[in-house]
């Protein structure tokens, strides 16, 4: 047995008991990632020699404290790790390669815990995507289906994570890039109440939307990893003071008696039967174990993801401001090494196009545009209004029931290059995964099941803010009752 | 109904630091005209008396006081990361000024 296929969970009984040792586990990933990246092409920047010294001091060390300590985990790439390659897969960021003298708060948590980074991992440039196919190291591969994508835009954790490139691995969730590659890879993915985590360290797309999380195998490990990283951060001004809950005293509890609704506008047309029929069966699953049913209607869910694809721009144009080849990334090439040759305005427009891919610009300009004078009321402020609406759907639904069920995603993973010439295509991959951010409440996607081709259906569970505890007792309660999140892709 | 002109395209591109060859123009103004299509339906919802939302947990103005709280990053750290000339211990930028 490859001990890379372990949970965090199996992993540290394992190392506790001394029947593995740190040094093995680190390896048996490296030694993964070398056999099976060439065709997945999940990582992106590997850390290998860091992460053996850190295995090798963790073993001296012989002490198991924390449940992640000795466990290697990958990084999506827009997170800051101090002296690794952190590209958010985007151009502007090489030749050379931007390395931070700094560390995520999050990296720098789950480091302080023992975790041991790895590397770091494929995503959509800077994250705008739906299937990691924007970036400049190319698309990752589904382990499923090669010839499909892993969903984006953390495709890259998710893929890892699926073909046990690593035991975890962290990722960030917009607008559905932690569910939605999480549905369709086979794993698990937390989206956090807005604060939850910090993001401190991590690129910013856009502000009020971005959420830090990770991809795992199983709701425990979920759990476990949320234990170390969720809080209060001084450097992260939108981080929350709520106390954190102790996730994992929250997983065994029963569900019995507890009131799921089931909102009408996310069971519609064109939803692919298969995830229907899977998410009816998780449905019965739920009765079984004493949850009942109530439906529940979200009346603007029609006008999610118009209201994010106004928002999520607006926020990126102000983002992407940052990048102009003056603290970090590439200058453009001067012929002689004079300075003299480009004024301040020609430098950042050559940094910029040649550094950007036609995503990002796309954000860029659309955003300037809904925020510029004269539009900005009919366009921003129209969709700020409408968020307060979407949001008030979601409190609404919570004085009813305690959690939502639906599908992370209408369909199962896509071909590579199937949305190459329609951007308004990608953008509705995320139809059911945009409104639990624009009301910054916490949903967590696991597996419910497989089409007949064999590729992973999700299962999306919904929380109020803060509420991260009840949704992973919700998820783990499944995982205890079927065994779907246990299967492997052959590869 | 909205649509951005080659004249609109131009305009937002030198607003965000962008160069577009022509045939780019032409491209990102059916590619954005598409979305400004698609978010046109927002406007069929009745935003009547409705407050927009910018922050969604509550929080509101964040202060602390103005000390130093980490120094997880020397300055010249930083200042390595740049790609430009460093001259006392700043970043040689090129002019702001045009050239003529």
């Amino acid at each position: 047995m490859n001990p890379s296929s372990l949970t965090i969970a199996q992993a540290h009984k394992k190392l506790k008991q001394k029947e593995l040792s740190c040094t093995d586990l680190v390896q048996a990933c490296i030694d993964r990632i070398e056999q099976l990246d060439d065709s997945l092409n999940a990582v992106v920047h590997n850390n290998f020699d860091s992460a053996l010294k850190e295995a090798k001091k963790i073993d001296a060390k012989g002490t198991f404290n924390s449940p992640l300590t000795g466990i290697p985990y990958l990084t999506k790439d827009n997170y800051c790790e101090a002296g690794v390659p952190s590209t958010a897969c985007s151009n502007i960021l090489r030749n050379p390669d931007y390395i931070p003298p700094f560390h995520s708060t999050t990296t720098k948590r789950l480091n302080d815990a023992g975790g041991i980074s790895l590397g770091k991992t494929n995503t959509d440039e800077f994250t705008m995507g739906s299937s990691t196919e924007t970036s400049c190291f190319g698309p990752t591969h589904n382990p499923w289906d090669t010839s499909r994508v892993p969903g984006g835009s953390s495709g890259g954790s998710a893929a890892g994570v699926a073909a046990d490139e690593s035991v975890f691995a962290l990722g960030t969730d917009t607008c559905g890039s932690i569910r939605q590659p999480a549905s369709f890879c086979g794993c698990t993915g937390l989206r956090v109440t807005y604060g939850r985590t910090s993001r401190y360290g991590v690129m910013s797309m856009a502000s009020s939307l971005d959420t830090i999380g990770a991809l795992t195998k199983t709701v425990e490990d979920t759990a476990i990893v949320l234990q170390t990283i969720a809080g209060y951060d001084p450097l992260d001004a939108t981080t929350s003071n709520i106390p954190v809950p102790d996730y994992q005293a929250a997983l065994t509890k029963s569900i019995k008696g507890m009131k799921i609704g089931l909102p009408k506008e996310y069971f519609i047309e064109g939803i692919n039967a298969e995830v229907l029929k899977a998410v009816e069966e998780a449905k019965k699953i739920y009765e079984s174990l004493g949850a009942t049913f109530v439906d529940i209607s979200l009346p603007h869910t029609e006008y999610a993801l118009a209201t994010y694809y106004v928002l999520c721009p607006a926020e990126v144009s102000s983002n992407m401001g940052r990048y102009d080849g003056i603290r970090y990334g590439s200058a453009p090439l001067t012929t002689g090494s004079s300075l003299s040759n480009f004024t301040l305005q020609e430098h950042y427009e050559k940094v910029r196009t040649e550094g950007f891919g036609d995503e990002v610009k796309r954000r860029i300009m659309i955003g300037a545009y809904v925020l510029s004078a004269g539009y900005v009321d009919k366009y921003y402020r129209q969709a700020q209004k409408v968020r307060t609406l979407i949001k008030k759907d979601f409190d609404d639904a919570f004085q009813k029931v305690d959690v939502l069920l639906a599908p992370t995603s209408p369909n199962t993973a896509f071909k590579i290059g199937a949305h190459a010439n329609d951007p308004i295509a990608m953008y509705l991959e995320d139809v059911f995964t945009g409104a639990q951010a624009l009301a910054g409440i916490p949903a967590l996607s696991i597996p419910c099941g497989f089409s007949t081709d064999n590729l992973p259906i999700g299962l999306q569970i919904m929380g109020p803010q803060w509420e991260e505890a009840r949704l992973l007792q919700v998820g783990h309660a499944y995982q205890q009752a079927t065994d779907w999140h246990t299967r492997k892709p052959k590869l | 109904m909205a649509s951005l002109s080659p004249k609109d395209i131009r305009h937002i591109a030198k607003l965000t630091r962008l160069q577009l060859r022509e045939e780019e123009v032409e491209k990102f103004g059916k590619e954005l005209s598409a979305i400004l299509a698609y978010v046109e339906k927002l406007q069929e919802v009745n935003t009547k008396g409705v407050e927009p939302t910018a922050q969604v947990t509550g929080l509101n103005s964040v202060f602390r006081h103005d000390e130093i709280i980490a120094s997880d990053s020397a300055p010249d750290a930083l200042l390595n990361c740049s790609p430009l000339l460093i001259v006392d211990r700043q970043i040689q930028t090129p002019s702001a000024h045009s050239s003529t």
